[in-house]
């Protein structure tokens, strides 16, 4: 099986110096160093009255020492030619796996900023606060119709807060049952935040060996899930890309023990719209609108990480819930006694719900379209690649797949560095040595965002890789040579931590560059 | 690469016994499993320690892997070398990248161990699965 | 493109998922862009915002001033649209931005090392004190003053509840400040953690020093715990007075409230327990010319290798706030944050002498406030603060949606920030003379 690349350009043209829109290395000084004694970039209103102070002076501090004095133009252009020193999705392919780098539509940006939602305040009067509720009770109510559970919780601030919520609500039901139990089991693929949290959660971690096909093997399973067991934490699809296809089996294995079945629910593009979790047996999840939903990644965060759950759950989600009364009235319930309590301040990352709600409005009822683009377009990629990367696991893939750099080892490239050759070519790596369980790993969801065109360039740009790897392995292996940066030395950043800039300046100094 | 005077562990460890003393590092594979060794947390010295017990960790950038003590026994030196420039485990896995020496408890627990040529095997075994 | 892949339909590719859990979504039809404008733009009128009221909301949550240049600078799509900065060659941006906000965290608390960000406020505490667990071995209780924001409390109880871990809680003295016998009494050889928030959550300026050498008498670390960072510019920064560790929520500095998030907790501590810091860090190194470069750093603290052993469970910071609030503060600066935070102490003040010159209005704590009061009204302060919001004008919070009923039911907390004015200010004591005449 081969692809045949649309534009009949077979492989991709090795880039060289001078190819890309910057090719002499770029740097920005610190914020820091761009300050000068009484230079002022911003204004406020003159005080419009006394100008007291009644606070003790030993309380007080003086200036302080170090902070800036800049003025607006160079602020503008300080964070202007810094943001130029990163990639990004509107630039080109992202198919950083695992992460759902999809296309973040702006209107969902301007929606986010209408000032009854970013300058509104969550403690404001109930009267004067009803668009604000109804628009989250919605998100609930659309996330409810999507994985098919009864009760969504907002509250929890990225995903990683949504497995720690979801997993103390397994215990708390577990409790009322009589026995929180010992022990949550989760497969060796998981991502890592999986054993975090539930370390977090007060139990141990059994980590359950995935077969040949990389999927969870139902003896294994069989085997772990004992009455000490609290739940299964299950990856649907898992990190290889490939569905649990006896997910009922696996439901019913843990049910039959009493236990829960806890979906990460980050891989939740490649069915959105097409399956519901609830269906699957699914007893509580966590959604990533960052991923799936398409908020904006933002060079990190802000996530989100609404989590989903069954009725038997639902008595135990955090406070306060949000609810519509019989009036047609919205408002917030605190009495909730069985509830886990808080994860955190307010009502969660409200100007992500804002945007999640956006998008998925935007596709409505065919929402499913999403997941069927990503889908095909990395069944696309694994077509287009199989013969030139290996493939560790050959079950079917979903959302993404997962290479390693097996055959490129033998000249001893290594993942890393396809990683960084494929930036000379203008895209952003794959998750580079991710899940454990392929050594070498190179995992890539291209998402539902790319075109064939965009897919045939990338898959280009591989084959070229595996072919230079074969040819001159040193281009690959010293790759970056176009990027702002040269390699960057992660060994040295480690051993000789410096973590700031300090206002002598001495420590961060760059003694190569001409200020 | 595995001289035959050292014994070596499943978790990758080696021991060298000069009469009541105990020699311990990691070996030539691990540190290039692990990359470029960024730090090393060991323990104080006196501390004594059963067979099998985690004694510290190894850090690269991208990994970290907790150390086993391969037999029981007191420690009495740390390499504060190693600690400072943790490179030296890379440079010079089974020299002058020791971690620790210990007084030997008993000498039973050292026959348990590997030799070179076991270890070889294993090291190749553990290859094929990858 | 299904014939590359070997398929005849993109159904066959969904064929590992069984046909009973199929569904096709209950959803209305799409929403074009004009539509979805209509459907939010009619939600977003329905709420009393800083823009269409007079504004005096806080508790944990404040309306000050972001420019223009901050937020514009957000929609740049290098910004907005690229994720965690793990290939350094194509992050610098965003690993020298990080690297410039943890700077300024130090210089505003006086600490030596701050990490990349946390969610917010009260999950950075839960951070702080489980990193203070780590750090003081042995020892199972936190010590926390009953100033701190009540919603971080019970953040900081729905964590430690599996993990063995006891709270002791000690209350404020008559003057609004901790009570600090009681806090000396509560310090023992079992507690790893002494935590408290200045400016408290009555707005009351804690004094820090004091509490911290409690702590340290019984070997225990202390966790300053900071929700007003606007006041970091004024008031005499924790590093100075003995913190181990200083956490909280920096929204002040540069994020809007976004009606309540996304927000932006931060974390500081010294440089002797920096390997135990948990969440995100960028270093300063070098690339392969020589040249000064960014690098997340110390990563195998981290989940995604350490996995149950991690310092922490979280997996993203706050990216795009800390960026906001980096900007925010590179343009602010040494005169303009300390100009934020002496204008809204100022204003604050005129505001407190406005209430407790009307008739039946009282303010219960004696001790100095930084921008935040409480207000003792003649009757229930939550009717009262609805009555007023629909004229328009956002007074306080009322204390009681914490304590319920009792002592604070005829109590509200008040917020005054730079951007409040004089005219809103004396109509508020206005409004309030009326409401109670």
């Amino acid at each position: 099986m081969s692809v045949e690349i649309e534009n009949d350009r077979e492989t991709a043209t090795p880039p060289t110096l001078g190819d890309r829109l910057h090719p002499e290395p770029r740097h920005e000084l610190l914020v820091f160093e761009r300050s000068g004694a009484g230079k002022v970039g911003y204004s406020l209103p003159p005080l419009d009255v006394p100008d007291v102070s009644a606070i003790p002076a030993g309380l007080l501090r003086g200036e302080i020492e170090g902070e800036t004095e800049i003025t607006e133009v160079e602020v503008a252009r300080h964070f202007t030619r810094l943001s130029r020193l990163n990639f990004s999705i509107d630039e080109n392919t992202y198919p950083l796996g695992s992460c759902t780098m999809k296309h973040n539509p702006r209107t969902n940006e301007e929606m986010a900023r209408l000032p009854g939602f970013a300058a509104s305040h969550p403690l404001a009067p109930e009267e004067v606060s009803a668009g604000t509720l109804e628009l989250a009770w919605r998100l609930e109510q659309v996330l409810k119709e999507l994985t098919g559970l009864a009760r969504v919780t907002l509250q929890p601030a990225a995903g990683a807060q949504g497995e720690l919520a979801g997993i103390l609500m397994v215990r708390a039901a577990l409790e009322k049952e009589g026995n929180p139990r010992t022990t949550v089991l989760i497969p060796d693929s998981a991502h890592g935040t999986n054993p975090a949290s539930a370390h977090f959660a007060g139990y141990k971690v059994r980590e359950l060996k995935s077969n040949a096909r990389g999927t969870l093997d139902l003896d294994v399973l069989e085997g772990a899930m004992t009455s000490d067991v609290a739940a299964l934490m299950l990856t649907v699809p898992n990190t290889l890309g490939i569905f649990e296809d006896r997910i009922l089996e696996i439901a019913r294995i843990v049910h039959a023990k009493g236990g829960y079945l806890y979906c990460d629910g980050a891989n939740f593009n490649s069915f959105v719209g097409i399956a519901r979790p609830g269906a699957m047996g699914i007893d509580v999840m966590h959604m990533n609108l960052h991923k799936t939903f398409s908020t904006p990644h933002g060079g990190g965060g802000p996530g989100s990480g609404p989590v989903a759950v069954t009725t038997k759950l639902a008595p135990h989600l955090p406070r306060p819930t949000i609810e519509r009364r019989e009036d047609g009235s919205f408002g917030l319930d605190f009495d909730r006694p069985e509830s886990i309590g808080r994860l955190r301040t307010f009502l969660g990352n409200y100007g992500m719900f804002v945007r999640a709600l956006a998008y998925i409005s935007s596709y409505g009822n065919r929402i499913g379209e999403v997941a069927r683009g990503a889908v095909l377009n990395a069944n696309y990629i694994r077509a287009g690649l199989a013969a030139h990367y290996h493939l560790k696991y050959d079950a079917p893939s979903m959302h993404e797949v997962v290479f390693s750099d097996k055959r490129q080892a033998e000249k001893g490239v290594h993942n890393g560095d396809i990683g960084k050759r494929l930036m000379d070519y203008g895209f952003h790596p794959p998750t580079i040595s991710f899940p454990l369980i392929v050594h070498g790993a190179l995992m890539i969801e291209p998402t539902e965002t790319e075109s064939r065109s965009g897919l045939d360039a990338f898959i280009a740009a591989m084959r070229a890789i595996a072919r230079e790897v074969e040819e001159d392995p040193s281009i690959v292996l010293n790759a970056p040579h176009t990027t702002p940066v040269k390699r960057v030395d992660e060994v040295g950043a480690a051993r000789n931590l410096i973590l700031r800039w300090k206002p002598d300046g001495r420590e961060t100094a760059d003694g190569k560059r001409e200020t | 690469m595995n001289p035959d005077e050292l014994h070596y562990t499943q978790s990758h460890e080696w021991v060298r016994i000069d009469g009541d003393i105990g020699t311990i590092g990691i070996t030539d594979h691990a540190q290039k499993e692990l990359g470029e060794i960024v730090y090393l947390e060991l323990p104080e010295v006196g501390h004594v320690y059963n067979a099998d017990e985690e004694f510290g960790t190894v850090e690269s950038v991208k990994a970290v892997s907790e150390l086993f003590i391969p037999i029981s026994g007191e420690i009495v030196e740390i390499n504060r070398s190693a600690v400072a420039e943790p490179g030296i485990v890379n440079d010079d896995p089974l020299g002058d990248g020791w971690l620790i020496k210990l007084k030997v408890t008993t000498d039973d627990e050292v026959r348990k161990l590997m030799s070179a040529e076991q270890y070889a095997e294993y090291v190749q075994a553990e290859e094929k699965e990858k | 493109m299904l014939a590359s892949i070997g398929v005849s339909s993109i159904d066959d590719l969904f064929a590992s998922i069984p046909a009973s859990v199929r569904h096709t979504p209950d959803l209305p039809p799409p929403m074009s862009e004009i539509e979805i404008r209509r459907f939010f733009g009619a939600l977003s009128a329905k709420n009393a915002n800083a823009r269409d009221s007079a504004f005096f909301l806080g508790a944990g949550l404040y309306n000050h001033y972001v420019s223009s240049v901050a937020d514009q600078m957000l929609y740049r799509a290098e910004w907005l649209t690229s994720y965690t900065p793990y290939q350094p060659e194509v992050s610098q941006g965003t690993l020298q931005s990080i690297f410039e906000f943890q700077t300024h965290i130090c210089l505003l608390t006086a600490m030596d090392v701050a990490n990349a960000s946390l969610y917010e406020g009260a999950s950075a505490l839960v951070e702080a004190l489980l990193m203070a667990d780590r750090l003081v071995r042995g020892r199972r209780r936190a010590v926390l003053s009953l100033g701190i924001h009540p919603e971080y409390r019970e953040t900081v109880r729905t964590y430690f509840q599996n993990l063995g871990l006891e709270i002791v809680e000690v209350p404020l003295g008559a003057d609004g400040r901790t009570d600090a016998a009681a806090l000396a009494d509560a310090v023992d050889e079992a507690t790893f953690a002494v935590a408290v928030q200045s400016p408290n959550f009555r707005g009351v300026i804690e004094d820090w020093s004091a509490c911290a050498a409690s702590a340290r008498s019984r070997g225990s670390l202390f966790v300053g715990v900071v929700a007003e960072a606007a006041s970091l510019a004024l008031l005499s920064p924790p590093g100075d007075a003995g913190a181990d560790i200083v956490c909280g929520e920096a929204q002040s500095l540069g994020v809007p409230m976004h009606n309540g998030g996304p927000l932006l907790g931060f974390l500081a501590c010294r440089t002797a327990h920096q390997r135990q810091i948990p969440g995100r860090l960028v270093g300063q190194t070098k690339d392969a010319e020589g040249r000064r470069a960014f690098s997340l750093t110390l990563s195998t603290r981290e989940q995604h290798i350490r996995r149950e052993k991690a310092t922490s469970n979280i997996c993203t910071n706050q990216g795009l706030m800390a960026l906001a609030s980096n900007i925010h503060m590179s343009l602010l600066g040494k005169k303009g944050l300390r100009e934020v935070a002496t204008q809204s102490h100022a204003k604050a003040e005129y505001l407190k002498g406005g209430i407790a010159a009307i008739p039946g209005f009282r303010l219960p704590d004696s001790a100095a406030t930084f921008n935040e009061f409480v207000v003792e009204g003649p009757g229930p302060a939550a009717p009262l603060l609805s009555r007023l919001a629909r004229r328009r004008i956002l007074a306080g919070v009322a204390l009681s949606r914490w304590s319920g009923s009792g002592a604070d039911a005829n109590r509200f907390l008040v917020a005054v920030t730079e951007m409040n004015t004089r005219e809103e200010m004396d109509g508020l004591v206005a409004a309030l003379g009326e409401d109670a005449s």
